[in-house]
C-alpha cells in the first residue's frame, strides 16, 4: 500500500449518534482510514472510516461522540490506518487501550508503527503447536494439555475464580527442557480497576516474570476502545514474537466486554441483529483476534493465547462462549456447583477440552501413558457423575458394588485430583501418578481404555 | 474492458460506478493494487462486487476494471499435494514469494508454470480421428499413485492434427492440435472452467457403491453411497473436523479434497502435516499423494470462502471426469452461509431467518448438487464420482437455525452430532438416534458381498440402541433394579455396542481405520454373544454370571485386533462365546 501522506482536513460535520460521526464525503478518503476528530475544547479522538460513499463517510469515534459539537468539530483524516509505535523496550510499561503509555513514564520510541489489524499467518507457513507447557495445574496439565501456540479460552462466570486461575498459570507454566521465559501480554477490557491492578500486580511480583506488557482499557474508559483493546496487545505480541524470538502469553479478561461494545457499535450503526443482539459477523470479528497465534515456520516465537470470558447467567450456549468455543482450540470451562463445593480451582473437566493436547503429551513430551490414564479418568469421572445424578433420584439401595466404587472415584477425584492449592505446582509425573492411585480404586478390569501393558507398569498394584 | 470506478466502499462490499457492459460473476481489479472481486448485482450502471481481500485503504474513485472472465480455476497437473487459498493461489508457494503472512493484491499463478511433467500420450488415439471434449489425450503420472489424465477441454472438437510425442513439457505448452472447420485449437495440459458452474456429464448413474470410510457409525450405520451427500452438523468440540478429516484419511477413494472454510489455522496446519506423515493403507504412500487442500481460515477474507466451496467442488469435478472416485468435504459451511449474509446486509437486501438471505437454501443446493455418480463425457467410456460432505455449526448446537435445516433438504446422509456424547468422550460422536440414511437399501447390495447380512445386523443394532434409550427413561425414574433381566441384558448389550463397536478413536494406530469385513465381524460377534447370552438366561442362567464371563472383556478389546488377524479372531471368538455359554449352562443345569 503506498498511502499519499496529505492530511485531509474537513469541517462540515452531518450528525452524530452513540460513537457514529456521518459527514459529508470528501475526496480521497479511505475505507477503514484512521481520523482525528478535533473537538471545539481542543481535545481530540480517534475515530475510524467504516463505511465511505461518494456522498457520505460513516466514522466511528473511539471515545464515543459526546460532546462532538457538530458545527465546531474539526474531523482530520490521516491516510492511513490505525498503528501504534511498538519497541523491545516496551516491557513493564502500561498502555491504554490504544497503546498510548498510561504509566507516566517516557513516549515509546518506536522500533516500527504497526498495523492494529496484522496479517492473517498463511496457514501453510504455519507450524502445529505442539510443546507441553507445565502450568503444575493437574486438572490442565493431566486433562487439558496446553501446547505453545494455543489458544485456549476461560469460560468463568462471574465471581468465580478465574483471575486466581489465570495468574496461578501465569505464575508457574514453564517449558520442560527450556530455558526460554514467557513474555506475558495482558489486556484489560472493560474490566473494574480492581480487577486490572490485581492481574498487573500479581503478575509483577510473580517471581518468574519480568516481562510484562500491560494494555489497560478500565471499566470507565470509553467503551469503543474496547474494540481496538485487544489488538493492540495482539500487535505488541506479534511485534515481540515474530520479531524478536519471544513465546509470548497473551491473556485477555474480558472478553465478554469486547463483545458488548461490538454488539453496541453495531446497533449504532442500524444493522439487522444477529442472535441476541449480537451482530451477525461476531464469529468472523472475534476470529480476526484468536487467529493470532501459533507457530511460523522458521520463527523461534511463539504466541499463546489465553482469553477469559464470562458467561452470561453462566449459559454455554450464550452467542459469546460459544462462537469463541467455535474459534479457539479448546475452552476450561469452571463449574459454579464445584466452586460451591469448595474445590479449586473449580475446573468443570467433562465441559473443558484441549484440542491441541494430543500433540503435546506422550513418550519424550510427558509420559507414554498420558493420552490413555487422561481417557479413563475422564470417563470413570463422566460414570461417576451419571451414578450421581441417578442416585439423586433412585437412592442408592440398589446401587451395585462396582457403581459405589464409581462413586467413590468421582469423590476422591475432585478432592485429590481437581483440587489443589493456589500456591501449589505438581509436576506431570504427580499428576499422572495421583491420576493412578485413584483409578486403583475402581476394579482392573474396568480400565478399559488403558492398555495392559501400562497397566502393568504403572498400576500401583504393580509398582511396588 | 469495462473500466469503472469506485463509488462505495463498506467491507468486503465494493459499489462501483461507470460499470455498464459488465456481467454478473465477472472478475474485476479493484483500486490502485488491484485487488480480486466479482460482481454479484448491477443496478444502472453500478455493480455490486464481493471483493476476496481486505478492503482497507480502498477510496472513493479508485479504477475498477473488468476482466471479462468468469471467476475460473486452472485445471492441469501440479494439483495434488497443493495447498490453495479460495481464489486458488497455492498457498505453499506464495509463502516462499512473500512470507509467512498472507498479504493483499498479491497475484501468484495457480498452476506452476516451470515444472515440467512427463506427458505420456495416449497410444491408443490416431492422428486424424475425430476427437471431442474430455477425451483422453496422455497422461502424467502426478504422484506414485494419481495418475493425471489430460483431456481435451470442453468447447473443443475436431480432428486431431497433432499430438507431442511422449516427454516432458510445462502445463502451458502446446501439446496438441486439434482442427474443426479451418479453425485450430492448441491444447495444452491445462484449461480453465468457471468455478461456479457445474462441469457437464452424459447422465447421472444410482448410487450403488458403499462409500468406504472405515468409520463404522459410518459405513454399518449410516452408510454413505459413493457419489451421494451428507451434512455432518454439531455444536462446537463435538467432532466435525476430526471426522471430516478421518474420513479425507481413510476413504477408499482416488482423490480426498479438503476445505477449510472460515475455520482454524492450526487445523489447517495439523491437516498438511499428518497427511505427510501417514500414508495410504492400500498404496503405502503418503496421504498427501492423493489430497488437495483448500484453506481459507476465518481471519481470511470472509468472501473468498464461497469461492473456496465451489473451487472444490470444480476440482472434484474434474477429477470425477477423468473417472476417478473424489470424496469432497467442507469444514464448514456455516461459515461460508454467514460470510453469504454478511454481503447480503451489506447490499441491504431483504433478510430472511436469521438475517440469511432469502437464496441461503438454493445457494447451498449449488453445491451440494455437484455430488453425483455419473458416466462421463468422453472417449474412453467412463464413470466417475464425487462424493460431498459438508461440516454445519450450528449456533449454541441449536439444529432448528436455517442452514441446518435448508442443508437437510438436500443431503442423503445425516450425520448428527451430540456434544453430550462428546463431553462423555463418546467418539466419534454420532447420535445413533438422530442421525440417518437414504443409502441404506441402494448400498446393501454391495454389503451382500459378504456372506453375512448387513442389513439385518445393521436392524438389529439399531433395534437395540433405541430399545436402550426407551429402557434408560425407565432407568431414570426408577432405577436399574425394576428392569427384568431381558431388559437388563439389552443395556448390557448396548453399552457394549456403544462402547466396544461405535466409539473409535481418531488416534487409534490399529482402530482408526475399521475395514468393512472387520466391522461386519465385530458387529456379529456382539449380536452372537447377545443371542446366546439371551437363551441361556432363558434357560435360568443368572445375569450376574454372565456378566462375569471372561470372554467379556475379550470382546471390549477387538477393536484393538489388527485387520490381518481379525479372521482368525473372529473364528476363535465365536468358538469361545459358544464354549463358555455351553459351560456356564451346564454349570447351572448340570
Ligand atoms: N474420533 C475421535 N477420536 C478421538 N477424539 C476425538 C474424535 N473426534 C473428536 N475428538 C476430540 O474432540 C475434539 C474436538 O473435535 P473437533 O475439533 O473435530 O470438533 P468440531 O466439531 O470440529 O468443533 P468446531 O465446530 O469448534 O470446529 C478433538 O480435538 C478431539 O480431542
Ligand atoms: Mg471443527
Amino acid at each position: 500500500m503506498n498511502y499519499t501522506l496529505s492530511i485531509k482536513e474537513l469541517r462540515s460535520v452531518l450528525s452524530a449518534k452513540g460513537s457514529l460521526l456521518f459527514i459529508k464525503s470528501i475526496p480521497g478518503v479511505r475505507y477503514s482510514e484512521i481520523v482525528e476528530v478535533v473537538l471545539e475544547s481542543g481535545e481530540s479522538r480517534l475515530g475510524q472510516v467504516i463505511d465511505v460513499s461518494r456522498d457520505a463517510t460513516v466514522i466511528q469515534v473511539f471515545g464515543g461522540v459526546s460532546e462532538v459539537n457538530v458545527k465546531t468539530s474539526k474531523v482530520r483524516f490521516k491516510g492511513e490506518s490505525l498503528r501504534i509505535p511498538v519497541s523491545s523496550d516496551m516491557f513493564g510499561r502500561v498502555m491504554d487501550g490504544l497503546g498510548r503509555p498510561i504509566d507516566g513514564g517516557p513516549n515509546i520510541i518506536p522500533e516500527d508503527f504497526l498495523d492494529i489489524n496484522g496479517v492473517p499467518i498463511n496457514p501453510a507457513s504455519r507450524l502445529p503447536p505442539s510443546e507441553f507447557i507445565e502450568t503444575g495445574v493437574s486438572s490442565i496439565d493431566g486433562l487439558l494439555s496446553i501446547v505453545r501456540g494455543q489458544k485456549l479460552p476461560i469460560f468463568s462466570g462471574s465471581g468465580l475464580p478465574h483471575n486466581r486461575i489465570a495468574t496461578q498459570i501465569v505464575r508457574q507454566a514453564r517449558v520442560r527442557g527450556s530455558e526460554e521465559r514467557f513474555a506475558v501480554v495482558f489486556a484489560a477490557i472493560g474490566v473494574t480497576y480492581e480487577d486490572a491492578y490485581y492481574f498487573m500486580n500479581s503478575l509483577r511480583t510473580a517471581s518468574t516474570i519480568e516481562n510484562v506488557v500491560s494494555i489497560i482499557n478500565t471499566a470507565s474508559a470509553p467503551t469503543i476502545e474496547r474494540i481496538a483493546t485487544p489488538r493492540v496487545a495482539l500487535t505488541v505480541a506479534e511485534f515481540l514474537a515474530w520479531r524478536y524470538d519471544t513465546h509470548v502469553l497473551v491473556l485477555m479478561v474480558d472478553i465478554t466486554n469486547y463483545c458488548e461494545a461490538l454488539r453496541e457499535l453495531s446497533a449504532a450503526r442500524e444493522e439487522v441483529p444477529g442472535r441476541r443482539g449480537y451482530p451477525g459477523y461476531m464469529y468472523t470479528d472475534l476470529a480476526t483476534i484468536y487467529e493470532r497465534a501459533g507457530r511460523i515456520n522458521g520463527k523461534k516465537g511463539s504466541i499463546t493465547q489465553m482469553p477469559i470470558l464470562t458467561m452470561p447467567d453462566d449459559d454455554i450456549t450464550h452467542p459469546i462462549p460459544d462462537l469463541t468455543g467455535y474459534i479457539t482450540e479448546g475452552q476450561i470451562v469452571l463449574s459454579r456447583d464445584l466452586f460451591r463445593k469448595g474445590v479449586y480451582p473449580p475446573v468443570d473437566v467433562l465441559l473443558s477440552l484441549s484440542r491441541l493436547m494430543k500433540d503435546g503429551i506422550g513418550t519424550g513430551k510427558t509420559r507414554e501413558d498420558h493420552y490413555q490414564v487422561f481417557m479413563q479418568l475422564v470417563s470413570a469421572y463422566a460414570e461417576g457423575q451419571y451414578l450421581r445424578e441417578l442416585t439423586a433420584i433412585v437412592g442408592s439401595e440398589s446401587l451395585s458394588d462396582r457403581d459405589r466404587k464409581y462413586l467413590n472415584f468421582a469423590d476422591l477425584f475432585e478432592r485429590r485430583f481437581i483440587n489443589q492449592g493456589e500456591f501449589e505446582r505438581r509436576s506431570i509425573e504427580e499428576t499422572l501418578n495421583v491420576g493412578w492411585d485413584l483409578l486403583a480404586t475402581l476394579p482392573e478390569d474396568e480400565l478399559k481404555l488403558i492398555g495392559v501393558d501400562y497397566i502393568r507398569k504403572y498400576h500401583p498394584k504393580y509398582r511396588s | 474492458m469495462v473500466i469503472g470506478k469506485v463509488w462505495r466502499v463498506s467491507g468486503p462490499l465494493v459499489i462501483a460506478e461507470n460499470m455498464s457492459g459488465s456481467m454478473i460473476y465477472e472478475v474485476v481489479y479493484i483500486g490502485n493494487d488491484a485487488l480480486i472481486g466479482e460482481i454479484i448485482g448491477i443496478q444502472g450502471d453500478k455493480a455490486f462486487i464481493q471483493v476476496y481481500e481486505d478492503t482497507s485503504g480502498v477510496s472513493v474513485g479508485e479504477p475498477v476494471e473488468g476482466s471479462g472472465k468468469l471467476l475460473s480455476a486452472e485445471l492441469g497437473p501440479g494439483l495434488i499435494g497443493k495447498v490453495f487459498d479460495g481464489l486458488q493461489r497455492p498457498l505453499s508457494e506464495l509463502e516462499v514469494l512473500i512470507g509467512p503472512f498472507v498479504k493483499r493484491g498479491v497475484k501468484a499463478s495457480s498452476l506452476p508454470k516451470d515444472v515440467k511433467w512427463f506427458f505420456r500420450r495416449e497410444k491408443g488415439l490416431e492422428i486424424g480421428s475425430k476427437v471431442g471434449p474430455n477425451d483422453i489425450i496422455g497422461y502424467v503420472e502426478e504422484t506414485p499413485i494419481m495418475t493425471h489424465k489430460i483431456m481435451v477441454p470442453h468447447g473443443v472438437s475436431g480432428y486431431l492434427k497433432e499430438v507431442v510425442g511422449d516427454g516432458d513439457y510445462r502445463v502451458d505448452e502446446v501439446i496438441a492440435r486439434v482442427e474443426s472447420g479451418g479453425k485450430v485449437f492448441n491444447i495444452k495440459m491445462y484449461q480453465e472452467w468457471p468455478i461456479r458452474k457445474s462441469r457437464p456429464y452424459v447422465r447421472r448413474l444410482e448410487p450403488t457403491e458403499l462409500l468406504i470410510t472405515g468409520t463404522r457409525v459410518l459405513d454399518a450405520l449410516f452408510p454413505v453411497a459413493v457419489g451421494g451427500k451428507a451434512a455432518v452438523p454439531g455444536g462446537f468440540g463435538s467432532g466435525k473436523t476430526v471426522l471430516l478429516q478421518t474420513l479425507t484419511k481413510w476413504s477408499r477413494t482416488h482423490i480426498n479434497i479438503y476445505v477449510g472454510c472460515g475455520e482454524r489455522g492450526n487445523e489447517m496446519a495439523d491437516a498438511l502435516h499428518s497427511f505427510k506423515k501417514l500414508v495410504d493403507p492400500s498404496s503405502g504412500r503418503p496421504l498427501y499423494e492423493k489430497a488437495i487442500f483448500i484453506a481459507n481460515t476465518s481471519n481470511m477474507p470472509v468472501a473468498a470462502r464461497e469461492t473456496s466451496v465451489f473451487l472444490g467442488a470444480t476440482l472434484g469435478e474434474y477429477f470425477r471426469d477423468m473417472g476417478y472416485d473424489v470424496l469432497l468435504v467442507a469444514d464448514s459451511t456455516s461459515r461460508w452461509a454467514e460470510a453469504m449474509r454478511e454481503i447480503s446486509a451489506r447490499m441491504e437486501e431483504m433478510p430472511g431467518e436469521e438475517g440469511f438471505p432469502a437464496y441461503l437454501g438454493s445457494r447451498l443446493a449449488s453445491f451440494y448438487e455437484r455430488s453425483g455418480r455419473v458416466e462421463c463425457v468422453g472417449n474412453p467410456s467412463r464413470s466417475g464420482s464425487l462424493t460431498i460432505f459438508g461440516a454445519v455449526s450450528p449456533p449454541g448446537a441449536d439444529f432448528s437455525e436455517p442452514v441446518t435445516q435448508n442443508t437437510l433438504r438436500y443431503i442423503g446422509t445425516l450425520i448428527s452430532l451430540d456434544v453430550s456424547l462428546a463431553n462423555r468422550r463418546h467418539f466419534p460422536s454420532v447420535s445413533w438416534l438422530l442421525s440417518y440414511s437414504l443409502y441404506v437399501d441402494n448400498v446393501s447390495a454391495w454389503w451382500s458381498k459378504f456372506n453375512t447380512s448387513w442389513s439385518e445386523l445393521r436392524r438389529e443394532f439399531l433395534r437395540l440402541l433405541q430399545k436402550e434409550a426407551e429402557l434408560m427413561e425407565i432407568v431414570r425414574l426408577v432405577g436399574p433394579d425394576a428392569l427384568p433381566d431381558q431388559d437388563k441384558l439389552i443395556l448390557e448389550v448396548s453399552k457394549m455396542i456403544r462402547e466396544d463397536f461405535l466409539q473409535q478413536s481418531a488416534y487409534h494406530p490399529i482402530d482408526s481405520y475399521s475395514p468393512p469385513e472387520k466391522t461386519l465381524m465385530m458387529m456379529d460377534i456382539i449380536l452372537k454373544y447377545y443371542k446366546k447370552a439371551y437363551d441361556v438366561l432363558l434357560q435360568g442362567v443368572p445375569l450376574v454370571s454372565i456378566k462375569e464371563l471372561p470372554i467379556r472383556a475379550k470382546i471390549s478389546r477387538m477393536k484393538e485386533v489388527s485387520p490381518n488377524e481379525f479372521s482368525k479372531f473372529y473364528v476363535n471368538i465365536v468358538n469361545e462365546i459358544e464354549e463358555s455359554f455351553n459351560n456356564l449352562v451346564k454349570g447351572v443345569v448340570g
